[in-house]
């Protein structure tokens, strides 16, 4: 099969590779780049596992190809944290037990993310609303709102200090 | 970390055990950069793709290769004939009338369900593998089909398995009590046929498998996403027919399981014999349609049930007839799960008599096997629907019936009439305290005027108990025991190596905090080390809600050992009787207030210097621990909801869930767990079905037509327990993994039919997804209460 040359910029660094038009984002993300956080739920983009965001708003990166990334912008699960520090929303999952078997977590992150960077202080009926194309198997989902809320939360707080650290 | 005292969890105290530790696991997991099976990558390694039968049932003429092999990057490609040395995927159960049919893992001359595989292709990559699996051309001669269970033992239907003349896999009887003295007393006799749907674990991980294996070493090593990595490799081992000591099987990061993954599947022969026969190591991984067609499946059984009631009110006699779907094959414990649902179908009722009757049959499907509850929710579902139904047809509040025949705490351990030995319950302060909570008396009042008004509300209760710590290994087909070996570094730090294979549960975290305990050490200290054959002593896995109650008390009496241990050398050490040694936080202390440190007596035991005569060198203790009763947690849930009669939809509007699963060792994973269950028994009450229609087509076989559960369903949970620890264990545990899916599918199912009584609606069959509710209503004895509702949107 024909390949096309392409370059995505994951998570800040630019990867150029030869691949078939037929690859999947996720693939080209997981089998090219090797970043494995990004998992193959589905691949018919109804469980929300590969969740990334495709220049800042998530997409289900089993049914957008490599080639459609071309030239754009892609954030997985490890682009978000700073070194050790994780990202608030990470951390939000780890302090209210927001994932069990974990497989689920990068993508439904990713969504929160989508969701906190529209509406920074969603309620509980937004929060389930936004999540609803991600499905999780094991929490229930209880733990998973407190999780964004958590998260939203702490997002809230750290921008009123950096307002205030400002002032 | 950030930590400002509004989280939900709390990092350092004291005692551990109880504290809402964060899980020691999740950070790899937040940041996805641990290892599922599918995110091994080793050098050379080949891509495989199963090629899967489309007919429910055929023969196979011929397989043609050959353009499948011709395409550029394809390595290999087999069938049966070529992996005849593979032997049968196995089944663990022994019965005395157990048909068991031959179970090839690549189908030889005949196919006998949509997606039994026929053939493997190996390629370089992912693509070049589905590629090459479209142009292997297979000859099927389709043959009639059998779906249904009731024609499957019909004159006149299709074998499954020619050779058995009959689709009759076995016959089990559990009675006890005299049944029919029971009925022919009774004041009333309520009968009622239900259906428990067949259903699909879906986790959202599927199957996955990669092999390697080094011929120098003769070391095979199979990274399987299972629930069983000990079990597993002594099956491959048999498979293979190779030298157990020669398999290593590595469990990595499991993202579920739900029982599904408790199985050894034709995949964990066919991949590890893969990467033997081409010399590079082979990674499988199960599409998402694959989980569907060729992962076990859940329930399936037609249940006719009669209940007699005495003229007291309380129950006196049950007799149940099961049809229980097997499928076409025996995976791991198929014919096992009706037997459960058989031992648990007394519920917490005295029953005086029982009379149950289970008949396996053969069909052109999956396999069933175990899901979340395995037996249980099919028991459960029964006992506590029918138990519904009496309370309704006698006009007796279905709380206050229930009571009347609930064993007093005081008559534990109670033995039912199937033969189990309840080891301890409160049942009547679970059910009181859910009440309170759910403000039970209020609901029946807004129940009432609301069908003045024509608003249909519903309240459901269910009070369940269930079975856990599976098992004692006389009651289990392949040992009930499990391991632990605790071991103290030569740097203080302590390795737990369990036999336990959590794949979502959080045993890093408990486990930690139960022997951080002991030892007066950091939980972040302890590295709990599971699912690698190699590392670990051989253990049974994780299922049947048995990990903490088995595995952990493992651990806990391995730790019991070590202490023995460090005592004696303390005692050495600080001149006096080990007796006299107190192990605290960080040192050990004499009676006279003399100590040493934790580190100094560590240290003593690796350069063995300084060490009593007969002292062991090292501080390690494993214990193998075999558990002298099952345990039995149980709670009551209540739910309410609010039937819209012109649509037939269900809006949940409160559900509250009071568990009592012993003592508790990690409270924010013990909700996790309850969450979690509820919302897959909410699943099965209202939206997941597996079809298969005639020609045995799976039908409802993608996320697009099976509906799991996602956020927007549900109202915030209220969750509460009661603690009655049990006495089968020095930790008091019980068991916590499958509770909320036991007891909430009745509740719900319960809640709908008491909000549709006054219609005459006495039981309609699962999924209540509207459709059916609306169904159910239009055909009822009585109309709704028209107008209401639109008046209702309209206002």
């Amino acid at each position: 099969m024909k390949t096309k040359s392409i370059i995505i910029n994951v998570n800040g660094t630019d990867r150029r590779a030869e691949v078939e038009p037929r690859l999947l984002l996720v693939h080209f993300l997981r089998e090219v780049v090797g970043l494995t956080g990004t998992h193959v739920g589905c691949e018919t983009s109804l469980c929300g596992a590969c969740t990334v965001l495709l220049d800042g708003r998530a997409v289900k990166s089993c049914t957008v190809l490599a080639v459609q990334a071309n030239g754009r912008k892609v954030t997985t699960v490890e682009g978000l944290a700073q070194g050790e520090q994780l990202h608030a929303i990470q951390n939000g999952f780890w302090e209210e037990h927001g994932l069990q078997c974990g497989f689920c977590t990068p993508g439904m992150i990713m969504c929160s993310h989508d969701l906190l960077c529209r509406n920074s202080n969603p309620s509980d009926t937004e929060i389930r609303e936004a999540i609803n194309g991600n499905i999780c198997r094991c929490t229930g989902y209880q733990h998973i709102i407190n999780a964004v809320r958590n998260a939203s939360r702490k997002m809230n707080e750290a921008v009123t200090a950096d307002v205030a650290a400002t002032r | 970390m950030s930590n400002n005292g509004k989280a939900a969890v709390e990092n350092k105290a004291a005692n551990w055990v109880g504290k809402k530790l964060k899980r020691k696991e999740d950070p790899r997991l937040v940041q996805g950069i641990s290892h599922y099976t599918d995110d091994l990558k080793l050098p050379g390694m080949l891509h495989c793709v199963l090629v899967r039968s489309p007919h429910a049932h055929a023969e196979i003429s011929s397989i043609r290769t050959d353009a499948a092999k011709a395409l550029a990057g394809v390595v290999a490609v087999y069938t049966s004939t070529d992996a005849a040395a593979i032997g049968m995927v196995p089944c663990a159960i022994q019965m005395p009338d157990l048909k068991v049919p031959k179970h090839p893992v690549l189908a030889t001359d005949r196919v006998r369900y949509v997606g039994e595989p026929v053939a493997v292709v190996v390629a370089e990559n992912l693509y070049t593998a589905r590629d090459a699996a479209e142009l292997v051309e297979v000859d099927y001669h389709p043959l009639p089909v059998v779906t249904d269970m009731e024609k499957a033992l019909g004159n006149d239907t299709p074998f499954v398995h020619e050779q058995f003349k009959s689709n009759k896999g076995f016959t089990h009887v559990l009675k006890n009590g005299d049944i029919d003295q029971a009925f022919k007393n009774a004041d009333r006799v309520i009968k009622q046929r239900m259906l428990n749907q067949r259903l699909a674990p879906a986790a959202m991980e599927t199957r996955g498998v990669v092999a390697e294996y080094l011929p120098g070493e003769k070391r095979l090593t199979v990274w399987s996403s299972t629930q069983i990595p000990h079990l597993l490799k002594t099956q491959i081992s048999l498979m293979l027919g190779m030298p157990e000591t020669s398999v290593r099987v590595i469990a990595p990061e499991v993202g579920g399981g739900f029982g599904s993954k408790l199985n050894v599947y034709g995949e964990e022969g066919i991949i590890p014999w893969l990467a033997m026969k081409l010399g590079r190591p082979v990674r499988w991984s199960e599409s998402r349609r694959e989980n569907f067609l060729a992962t076990i499946h859940g329930r399936d059984t037609i249940n006719d049930v009669e209940l007699a009631i005495a003229k007291d009110g309380s129950v006196a006699g049950l007799r149940v007839r099961i049809l229980a779907d097997l499928g076409a094959y025996h995976q791991l414990l198929t014919p096992l799960i009706p037997q459960l649902t058989a031992l648990m179908l007394a519920g917490c009722y005295k029953f005086p008599a029982i009379d149950i009757e289970i008949v396996g049959v053969f069909t052109n499907k999956m396999s069933t096997d175990a899901y979340r509850g395995a037996g249980r929710p099919e028991a459960t579902y029964i006992i506590e629907r029918i138990m519904d139904i009496a309370a309704h047809e006698m006009g007796m509040d279905s709380a206050e019936f229930r009571q009347k025949s609930f064993p007093q705490a005081a008559e534990f351990p109670f033995t039912t009439v199937t033969g189990l030995t309840y080891d301890s319950a409160k049942y009547q302060e679970a059910l009181r305290k859910a009440r309170e909570l759910a403000e039970y008396d209020k609901l029946r009042a807004r129940q009432k005027a609301g069908w003045k008004d024509g608003k249909y509300y519903g309240i459901g209760v269910s009070t369940y108990v269930e079975i856990c710590a599976i098992g004692p290994s006389a009651a289990t087909p392949a040992g009930g025991w499990e391991s632990g070996t605790v071991r103290i570094e030569p740097t203080g730090k302590v390795t737990l190596l369990t036999g336990a294979s959590p794949h979502g549960q959080g045993e890093e975290t408990t486990f930690a905090q139960l022997i951080a305990d002991e030892l007066g050490i950091d939980p972040d200290d302890v590295n709990v080390i599971h699912g690698d054959t190699l590392a670990v002593p051989y253990g049974i896995g994780t299922f049947g809600s048995r990990a903490t109650a088995v595995g952990g008390t493992a651990a806990y009496l391995a730790t019991q050992k070590l202490k023995t241990k460090m005592a004696n050398l303390a005692g050495h050490l600080l001149g006096c009787a080990p007796g006299e040694v107190t192990i605290g936080r960080g040192s050990l202390t004499a009676k006279g207030g003399k100590s040493i440190s934790y580190g100094e007596l560590v240290l003593s035991a690796y350069t063995a210097r300084n060490i009593p005569a007969g002292f062991e060198p090292g501080l390690e203790a494993t214990h193998f621990f075999e558990p002298s009763n099952f345990t039995f947690p149980f709670g009551t849930h209540i739910a309410a909801v609010e039937v819209d009669v012109e649509t037939g939809e269900v809006k949940i509007e409160k559900y509250v869930a009071v568990d009592d699963c012993g003592n508790v060792i990690n409270p924010l994973i013990v909700d996790g767990q309850i969450h979690g269950g509820i919302v897959q028994g909410l699943g099965q009450a209202m939206w997941e079905e597996l079809i298969y229609n005639e020609d045995g087509q799976l039908v409802t076989g993608s996320l697009m037509d099976y509906a799991l559960p996602r956020a927007h369903f549900f109202p915030e949970f209220t969750l509460d327990r009661t603690v009655t620890p049990s006495p089968v264990n020095p930790m008091g545990v019980k068991g916590v993994g499958e509770a909320g899916t036991i007891g909430s599918t009745p509740c719900i199912v319960n809640a709908v039919c008491d909000a549709l009584s006054p219609l005459g609606i006495r039981h309609i069959e699962m999924p209540l997804k509207p459709e059916r509710v609306w169904k159910a209503i239009a055909n009822a004895p009585t109309p709704a209460t028209a107008g209401t509702s639109s008046a209702r949107r309209n206002a």
